[in-house]
């Protein structure tokens, strides 16, 4: 096979991926609207807002080495990379993608949040495939910062990554953790941003500003990787790559995304923030999805 | 012969169980490699320099972030790792508590707390850093176990009984200095008190400081032939429910001190048992407000905590 024609042959591959990656999330979509809108209760906004950064991180793969390392099969696998969803209500995404890995079974998201069920409202550690417990906004990073401590003291090269949300940068706690993660020089932490711009009671930067993210982490001591396409799976896989080739620093992507992203009603709403879809949303939102998802395989 | 918190019959050693616990905590370290000291800047008020140099990868200083370090240590664990999370009592336990409920006795996580300048005992630094409610804070906590020893053989057994144990525990220290009052044979364990002293008029439920002025006020009742009992609860949560009915019901009097709000102590964690179990009168001494800055002594004396100011209250009973 000729230089180029291997290649061609890589590029192919790479298309095939981001074609696979861009299927999941459309599929990942229809399943978390069907699941919270059979709860009526989800944050819908915005698990819409994070479904494209957990598919780059559970499904995504850089040159056929995937972002992360885990085996639903292996729970408690020494090997494994961990991630910390500290925006705990994008919850019903999270909850969708283990379900479809196989961390449990499908059926679970039937009783999404409902009374004696696996799935609780934030997510909690004896959910498969869930490490912490998370949605006490802020607690996140903490967590994800004494884990990526604790593998350093183990000499373990394993890597953690965090996703939390703009909004939740208004919590001290963040700071905390972003000062002692540069502190502790952890080149095996990555954090990711899913900057939206929006919380639930409007525009971050009316409610509480708290830009500019990127300077900020910076000056903090951190490396920044910003992604201005939250969604487009190239670039969230380039910024990904960059931020784990980062040494002895933590480094964070700062995503641009779009609250609601994928259902052209709810986007950019931050009255969707916390509320499912009701049935007559549905019948707006899934075909539009189905059809996005039927246009991908032509 | 003056009785109370700083005149006591002597024993063998002095010092404080904040001191007592960074030794162990050496020891500890060798014995077991999964321990980790995380400390918020606290580390020389919990003796921890032994630990740090002992154990240089083990010991992580945070800074003035508590809760940071709190939410920290639940990572830690991820790695079968089991953190102490050390500093002020006030710190850990009351501009972190949420951060102890949500992220560490949520999901049942073993990780022990350790809280240092308890109490009105903690002096000089002023109401500010006189942790008066930690006991009632963590005790609330489900899955939370609450222990506070009143000597240095205590604190060692305890933190024992911790490494055997799993879940989170709050380990409630002083820093100022203490007899030993136990030998080698005692035992702690959760969920166990302790008689220390039997007796039929009064009995005294304590623990801690208190403990040891309570010990010196039943001397003084003796000598007015009051015959009292003085029973160390030094497992808060649990609380040996049996063992304090049984004590209850052999005295006419039944009084808890302690160096601690009565709102939501012992003095609550009594009389939830005996309310339920064994109805009596109950008197509770403790704080019933916010401290001020003075010597330890000085603030005993004057908040009745001393064994002169308890035997007067209890005096005052009959």
């Amino acid at each position: 096979m000729s230089i180029s024609e291997s290649n061609r042959v890589i590029i192919e591959s790479f298309r095939d991926h981001l074609k696979f990656l861009r299927k999941k999330s459309l599929e990942l979509r229809i399943e978390l609207l069907k699941a919270t809108n059979k709860a009526q209760f989800g944050h819908t906004g915005s698990s819409l807002s994070a479904v494209d950064i957990l598919v780059t991180l559970y499904y995504g793969k850089f040159h056929d080495r995937p972002v992360m390392q885990f085996d639903p099969q292996k729970p408690g696998w020494d090997g494994q990379d961990y991630f910390v969803l500290s925006k705990g209500h994008a919850c019903p995404a999270l909850y969708a993608i283990l379900a479809d890995l196989g961390f449990f079974p499908k059926e679970e998201m039937q009783h999404l949040f409902q009374m004696n069920s696996l799935l609780q409202g934030h997510p909690v550690k004896k959910i498969p495939g869930i490490v912490l417990n998370a949605g006490s906004l802020g607690h996140g990073l903490s967590g994800a910062l004494g884990l990526a401590m604790a593998l350093k003291a183990d000499r373990n090269s394993n890597r953690v990554f965090c996703l939390v949300g703009d909004g939740e940068l208004q919590e001290g706690q963040v700071w905390e953790a972003a000062m002692a993660a540069a502190h502790y020089k952890l080149d095996n932490l990555v954090l990711i941003v899913d900057d939206n711009g929006l919380q639930i009671e409007g525009p971050t930067r009316a409610v509480m500003s708290v830009d500019p993210i990127v300077d900020k982490f910076e000056s903090f001591g951190w490396k920044t990787v910003p992604v201005w396409g939250g969604h487009n799976f190239e670039e969230l896989l380039s910024g990904l790559e960059r931020a784990i080739e980062v040494q002895r620093r933590p480094a964070v992507v700062v995503a641009h995304t779009i609250k609601g992203k994928g259902v052209s009603f709810a986007e950019n709403k931050s009255f969707y923030h916390g509320v499912p879809f009701s049935d007559e949303e549905m019948a707006v939102a899934v075909p539009a999805l189905e059809e996005e998802l039927a246009l991908l395989d032509l | 012969m003056t009785l109370g918190l700083f005149n006591k019959p002597v024993y063998d050693e002095i010092a404080s169980t904040a001191k007592s616990f960074g030794d162990a905590m050496v020891k500890l370290g060798a014995k077991y490699k999964n321990v980790v000291v995380l400390d918020a800047n606290a580390g020389r008020f919990l003796n921890l320099g032994g630990f740090a140099r002992a154990f240089p990868d083990r010991y992580f200083n945070f800074g003035n972030a508590e809760s940071n370090m709190i939410g920290a240590a639940a990572g830690f664990t991820i790695r079968g790792k089991i953190p102490f999370v050390c500093s002020f009592s006030m710190f850990i336990t009351g501009r972190a508590w949420e951060q102890i409920r949500n992220a560490i006795a949520y999901p049942l996580l073993n990780v022990k707390f350790v809280g240092a300048f308890s109490g009105i005992l903690c002096g000089e630094d002023g109401a500010t850093y006189q942790a008066l409610e930690d006991v009632a804070l963590m005790r609330a906590i489900p899955n939370m176990k609450v222990a506070c020893p009143s000597d240095s053989v205590e604190t060692k057994q305890a933190l024992e009984a911790m490494m055997n144990d799993y879940g989170p525990t709050y380990f409630r220290l002083n820093n100022t200095p203490v007899n030993n009052l136990h030998d080698d044979n005692h035992k702690f364990e959760f969920g166990r008190g302790h008689v220390y002293k039997p007796g039929t008029d009064v009995c005294i439920f304590s623990y801690g400081d208190t403990f040891h002025s309570s010990l010196g006020v039943a001397e003084m009742l003796e000598r007015d032939g009051v015959s009292t009992m003085v029973v160390n609860l030094s497992s808060i949560a649990p609380l040996d429910e049996n063992l304090v009915v049984e004590c209850a019901k052999q005295a006419s009097h039944v009084v808890t001190v302690e160096d601690h709000q009565i709102t939501g102590g012992i003095g609550t964690a009594v009389a939830e048992v005996l309310s339920r179990d064994y109805p009596t009168k109950l008197t509770r001494l403790g704080m019933n407000g916010f401290g001020e800055s003075g010597k330890p002594e000085d603030l005993y004396k004057k908040y009745r905590l001393d064994a002169v100011g308890i035997y007067e209250q209890i005096k005052a009973l009959f």
